[in-house]
């Protein structure tokens, strides 16, 4: 397995919507790599012919009536909302400017 | 014998569950007594033990005396009516503040109840307030937790394991008789184990996860906690069950763990020694307590046999894989927008630097190193070589208990390797704090259910050690016959419980 670099740990908390600080890009480029080594054990016995297993109880398709049911009220949801204004969530841009 | 005492002998938050909720049904003490006993307890110690993220106080005291009020009027009560209960902080519950140990949910308030929740309110049990965990679930020793660690009650300058150890040091600090955890690699059963109490992993489906802020969602289960064997049955039954809203509720009817735990007997079961955990990396007093407990077993009539399931020394790799990775996942929907934690909204940043900024705020160290692990492991070019190989190692580990299971009926481990570790020891090693989970994780990867219970204390350091119980998947029961029959024959020779022995706060 290749070793995680910083610029992989910046990449990885790009994907991840993490902003991370200097130091922790530092701190976590050592630590990461540490852990995947550790846990790259599993593919030295997990063999072509076994199936991979997703799920422990293996069930499918689980489907309710379709009826309709009432949503969640608006007035709870608005009061757990970080910022909310005319019966919306409020959000920053969306696009990047000109 | 406390179990046939009254509660009105004594102190009321010494008492077991099963012995208040008799004691309220038959009218010699009130559910707002026993409920306010309580929360004087956390109010004189939980300074020091860090136990609860938030308590209800009047909400508790006005619940209880609902309850009191449908005993007066003749009404039917459910067999835990009246008492109290700490509810591990990762259960969403209508109005009250819900963290998971996170700062990004801090001050929110859950617009529903969740199952768990339901059917606790719909046993009139009293909810005391949230307890505290390790962020989102992840970690061993609850000091991962942005609200600070909380304390083990055997000794304050020691872990009360974790994730749950909120729940389980509420129990050993009496400041609550029954607790409900969530294990998705053991956050019931270790935190069990290090403070001298009972918890249980349901089979996975067997309890409800609606409205269970979800880890890692193949793996996470919610489960009973208590200080008796008894106690913590009783709560099983009246939280499991199937549920419309989970799509992964298993429909079919619970097995009576009520019933087992009052039989408790061993004889003629075969119990199954797992060979590969034990000896190496296991703390001395911690296998010499197994080994006399196990002594115990066969004492009782139980044919103990030793089996082997030879890929649970992949099972950390394949577990610090998949939980990431599906971690990575669930976690991405705290992005700011809808409710939580928003930072860097200023006007300047755009909606992607606000959701990297408020994640990079709300999220602590544990959870920012699982989230990116994740999602490596899930990136294409290593997704085969990771992930799934991993479900690969899954699929390993349940044959080796399927054929453990055709040798032993149930099978035992210590449920942790060592006794309770000192705060700060592990806190940023993260693979020795992994290894903690290294005898509860094959459960959960299969699926099965699991107790933990008190054996004894370890003579080097007379900290509490816990003996792990696994069964098949929906022979939940079989842990309740094991460890009733279990617990009768240590308090035979105690005298007491070992929760008995906790030193004074």
């Amino acid at each position: 397995m290749t070793a995680i670099t910083r610029s992989d740990v910046e990449h990885l908390a790009r994907l991840a919507r993490l902003d991370l600080s200097e130091e922790e890009l530092d701190h976590y480029a050592g630590q990461l790599d540490v852990i995947l080594q550790s846990v790259a054990r599993v593919s030295e016995v997990a063999a072509d012919d076994i199936p991979p297993t997703s799920h422990p109880i293996p069930m499918e398709n689980v489907f309710r009536e379709d009826v309709a049911r009432p949503g969640l009220d608006r007035d709870i949801v608005a009061a757990g909302a970080p910022a909310w204004e005319d019966d919306r969530f409020r959000v920053p841009r969306i696009l990047d400017e000109e | 014998m406390a179990a046939t005492a009254s509660a009105m002998e004594g102190d009321l938050t010494r008492q077991n569950a099963s012995v208040l909720a008799r004691s309220i049904a038959e009218g010699e003490v009130s559910a707002e007594e026993v409920t306010q006993a309580h929360l004087d307890r956390i109010a004189g110690v939980d300074e020091r033990v860090h136990a609860f993220l938030h308590v209800r106080g009047d909400d508790a005291i006005e619940a209880a005396r609902a309850i009191d009020r449908k005993r007066a009027a003749g009404v039917e009560l459910g067999p835990l009516a009246g008492v109290p209960l700490a509810l591990k902080d990762v259960l969403t519950m209508k109005g009250v503040p819900t963290t998971c140990g996170s700062r990004v949910l801090e001050g929110w308030r859950p617009p529903y109840d969740s199952t768990v929740v339901e059917r606790l309110k719909a046993a009139d049990v009293v909810i005391l307030g949230k307890t505290n965990m390790d962020e989102f679930a992840m970690g061993s020793s609850t000091e991962h937790s942005a609200y600070g660690p909380t304390r083990n009650p055997w000794d304050l300058e020691r872990i009360p394991g974790g994730s749950g150890g909120g729940s389980a040091a509420a129990l050993a600090s009496f400041e609550a008789p029954l607790a409900i955890g969530s294990d998705t690699g053991g956050s019931i059963r270790q935190p069990a184990a290090v403070t001298g109490t009972v918890g249980v992993k349901p089979t996975y489906g067997g309890v409800s996860r609606y409205g269970l802020v979800a880890l890692a969602s193949s793996l996470d289960q919610a489960g009973p906690c208590a200080r008796t064997v008894l106690d913590t049955a009783l709560l099983h039954a009246a939280i499991a069950g199937h549920d419309p809203r989970d799509s992964t509720s298993i429909d079919a009817s619970v097995p009576d763990v009520v019933g087992a735990a009052r039989r408790g007997d061993v004889r003629g079961l075969r119990v199954g020694l797992v060979k590969e955990l034990s000896g190496e990396g296991y703390q001395a007093g911690v296998s010499q307590r197994f080994d006399e407990a196990v002594r115990i077993l066969e004492g009782l009539g139980a044919e103990v046999v030793e089996v082997s399931c030879p890929h649970f020394e992949y099972a950390l790799g394949a577990y610090y894989l998949i939980l990431p990775s599906e971690a990575s996942s669930n976690l991405a929907k705290f992005d700011g927008m809808r409710y939580g934690l928003r930072a860097g909204d200023d006007g300047r940043h755009s909606v992607e630097e606000v959701m990297a900024l408020t994640r990079e705020a709300g999220f602590g160290a544990e959870v920012k190193r699982r989230i990116m692990i994740g999602t490596y492991a899930l990136s294409s070019g290593y997704y085969d070589a990771y992930y799934g190989q991993a479900q690969k190692v899954r699929t390993l580990i349940t044959r080796d208990f399927n054929a453990a299971f055709e040798k032993a009926d149930v099978l035992v481990s210590p449920t942790a390797p060592t006794t309770a570790f000192k705060i700060g020891d592990k806190v940023d090693d993260p693979i020795a704090m992994y290894l903690n989970d290294i005898a509860t994780i094959p459960v959960n990867l299969a699926g099965n259910a699991a107790m933990s219970l008190p054996i004894g204390l370890a003579p080097e350091d007379g900290l509490p050690v816990g003996l792990q119980i696994m069964a098949p998947p929906m022979a939940d029961d079989r842990l309740y016959l094991v460890g009733s029959a279990l617990e009768s024959a240590l308090l035979d020779t105690w005298g007491h419980l070992l929760i008995e022995e906790v030193p004074a706060l």
